[in-house]
């Protein structure tokens, strides 16, 4: 069965209209792809995360969109002032993206010098060998991304990278970003996948690629907000050099197959990883984040902080990893997953880990899973609020912070109302929290 | 505006109030004394409607309304506050938040309109300032972080912005220094009119001297065992509680 699946991606590579110059990664990633012992349900990394429905389809691959998108589409873009690029059904729109500047470019119009720093840092900090999805990423690369920043280079504003599905059919998209910024570079980016159509049973498989060299600082979002229909397997590869700086924001709802990794690793001394990240599945949505740091060389930090609201019967999966390496002394590691179940039906699997192998560190972790606090239910409605809007302001309130710590204020403004709309589908239930 | 009838009810299938009845005019001040495990702070919980306070028998007309049969936040929406003994500390729920969605609820419950965001901050400021609190705290989640007297002056606040009809205070003094028991004196004292009632529950007298009573209760074993007016609280003071208790045995 996954053998065969293996090889039905196998056959999608055949049929791709390629660009030559990423013919060679593309065979080593078809066969780092058909190296890896498919994952089944004893395999760790998949234990509470079912692949059937990858397996149990026929997939095509996608194709542009036929028509134009409808309004409500564009609707849903992020209202932020950005170098924007918009793909659709994995082909890159024209019409909805903005003038580029010279630093970041789609693949296909990368010159010869851009062309060679791809197939320099090309699954370089991301490793194929590790990750079964990166390595069919490859397997599959057409379109892409490059933003590269020289030495101390910024960026006026920030990039915007929106994957829109319109499609009710088993279309496999590929994404890939990939980030390469010099020493001192500073850049933020914003990467944001959803659907158009309810029905939409796409997959998309996105991979993004970070080198952040030395003192050079990216804030990355991603926002994953598919129809519950549609699959996403994702993952985000973070290299972090000398005093670079990282800081990561991720927002999901769940879907049928929703699997998202971090993989991030502190290579210079002096580097500082934030992590927060916000899960929010319902009705009987999947998702599951798995995050990996490594701590290589001395004196890092890394602060990590997901939290999860799970309704309904939806299932939640959170496996937090810190791997502190025998020279990686003086590091200060902090993790944190808290979990809150509105439903008596809500699942969450939480797995923090802590592996250390050097002796002068400090390290933390915690997981709570918890339910609403009747307290405070009681306290809000003892003030004339009913309990279907405390419930939605309690579960809002829960993640509050970790929202208010976007500093990218227009992304920030646009996710209120998206995240309380989650929680309370009318008006009514949300007018309290989200303010002008 | 309050007529308690033979009122029984439980906490755990244990019985805390016994045949209780009071009766509270608009306009009037009554304190509810009592030694510890009296069943004061039960009363005011099943006043509001607190789950796992149950009424057995009895009867509660709040405005010629049927309390006991209203949910806890129609009762407030009525009119009916109470200002908890322990509020309770909400992360990620601003104080600002939950105060206007409280007073939304209430004004559009009495067909009063809704008031802007701006007009509504503005009272926001004043209720603070009147109650001795930075107007910082009304951005913080609601109590989180505060000072066991930062929290009853919050109570306060949020007392004068629901401009309920009936305002129980549930042992608001307990943990106050003076200064802090004189801001919260000033606020309900400043509240004070023919239409609105309080019910003061305290342990000591000595809030008494800043909210003046027009009636004091002794709530003993689940029943008021004595009534009186304010005299009473200083005789409590200097007698404390048990000839009370040996006198009803």
């Amino acid at each position: 069965m996954a053998a065969e699946f293996q090889q039905q991606a196998i056959a999608l590579a055949k049929q791709q209209s390629v660009l030559g110059w990423l013919t060679a990664a593309r065979e080593q990633g078809q066969s780092a792809w058909q190296s890896h012992a498919w994952p089944t349900r004893k395999t760790e990394a998949w234990r509470y995360t079912s692949l059937l429905p990858v397996e149990n389809e026929q997939w095509q691959l996608s194709d542009a969109a036929s028509d134009a998108l409808p309004q409500t589409a564009l609707s849903e873009l992020i209202e932020i002032d950005a170098y924007r690029l918009v793909f659709v059904n994995g082909q890159l729109n024209a019409e909805l993206s903005s003038e580029l500047p010279a630093t970041l470019v789609s693949f296909a119009d990368a010159d010869a010098d851009q062309q060679a720093v791809i197939q320099q840092h090309l699954n370089q900090v991301a490793d194929q060998q590790t990750h079964l999805f990166t390595a069919l990423s490859t397997s599959l690369l057409q379109q892409g991304v490059l933003l590269h920043l020289s030495k101390n280079q910024r960026l006026e504003k920030p990039v915007y990278v929106a994957h829109i599905n319109d499609k009710a059919n088993a279309k496999v998209t590929n994404a890939r970003l990939l980030i390469v910024l010099e020493s001192g570079a500073e850049a933020q980016v914003v990467e944001h996948f959803f659907s158009t159509d309810d029905q939409d049973r796409g997959w998309i498989n996105a991979v993004t690629e970070c080198s952040v060299g030395a003192n050079a600082s990216l804030r990355h979002h991603r926002i994953n907000l598919e129809s519950e229909q549609a699959l996403h397997t994702g993952s985000v590869h973070v290299a972090l050099a000398e005093s670079a700086r990282f800081n990561g924001f991720t927002l999901a709802n769940g879907s049928r197959l929703k699997r998202i990794d971090y993989h991030i690793k502190h290579l210079g001394s002096g580097s500082d990883l934030q992590l927060n990240g916000i899960y929010l599945p319902r009705h009987k949505q999947r998702v599951d984040y798995h995050t990996c740091v490594e701590h290589v060389v001395p004196h890092c930090t890394t602060t990590e902080v997901f939290r999860g609201v799970i309704a309904d019967s939806a299932k939640a999966v959170f496996n937090g990893r810190i791997h502190i390496h025998q020279d990686a002394q003086k590091t200060l590691a902090e993790m944190s997953n808290r979990n809150l179940l509105t439903s008596d039906q809500a699942q969450v699997n939480t797995k923090p880990e802590l592996e250390i192998y050097a002796d002068d560190v400090r390290c933390a972790h915690g997981a709570t899973v918890s339910q609403l606090n009747d307290e405070a239910l009681f306290y809000m409605t003892s003030r004339g609020i009913s309990e279907a809007e405390a419930r939605v302001m309690l579960s809002f309130g829960f993640v509050n912070e970790l929202v208010e710590g976007v500093e990218l204020e227009a992304l920030k403004q646009w996710l209120r109302p998206r995240i309380a709309h989650m929680f309370g589908q009318t008006d009514q239930l949300t007018r309290h929290i989200i303010h002008e | 505006m309050l007529t308690i009838k033979d009122l029984c009810a439980s906490v755990e299938d244990k019985e805390i109030i016994r045949q209780l009845s009071l009766e509270v005019k608009p306009g009037e001040i009554h304190a509810i004394m009592g030694p510890n495990g009296a069943g004061k702070s039960t009363l005011g919980n099943v006043l509001s409607g607190r789950p796992g306070y149950e009424a057995t028998s009895g009867t509660i007309d709040f405005k010629g309304l049927d309390l006991l049969d209203m949910d806890p936040e129609i009762r407030a929406r009525e009119g009916l506050f109470l200002a908890f003994q322990y509020p309770v500390e909400i992360p990620g729920v601003s104080n600002m938040e939950l105060l206007k969605a409280a007073v939304d609820a209430r004004r559009s419950h009495t067909g009063q309109p809704e008031l802007s965001a701006i007009d509504f901050m503005k009272m926001a400021r004043e209720a603070s300032k009147a109650v001795d609190l930075d107007q910082s705290f009304l951005k913080r989640g609601v109590n989180e972080g505060f000072s066991g007297g930062e929290k009853k002056r919050n109570e306060i606040m949020q007392m004068m912005l629901m401009e309920p009809s009936l305002c129980i205070l549930d042992e608001t003094d307990s943990g106050l220094d003076i200064d802090a028991l004189q801001v919260v004196a000033r606020g309900v004292n400043a509240m004070r009119s023919p239409d609105r009632s309080f019910i003061v529950v305290t342990h000591y007298q000595r809030l008494l001297d800043f909210i003046v009573p027009d009636y004091v209760h002794v709530l003993a074993n689940g029943r008021i065992v004595k009534s009186g007016d304010k005299s009473l609280a200083l005789e409590l003071e200097a007698k404390g509680y048990s000839w009370l208790e040996d006198e009803v045995a």
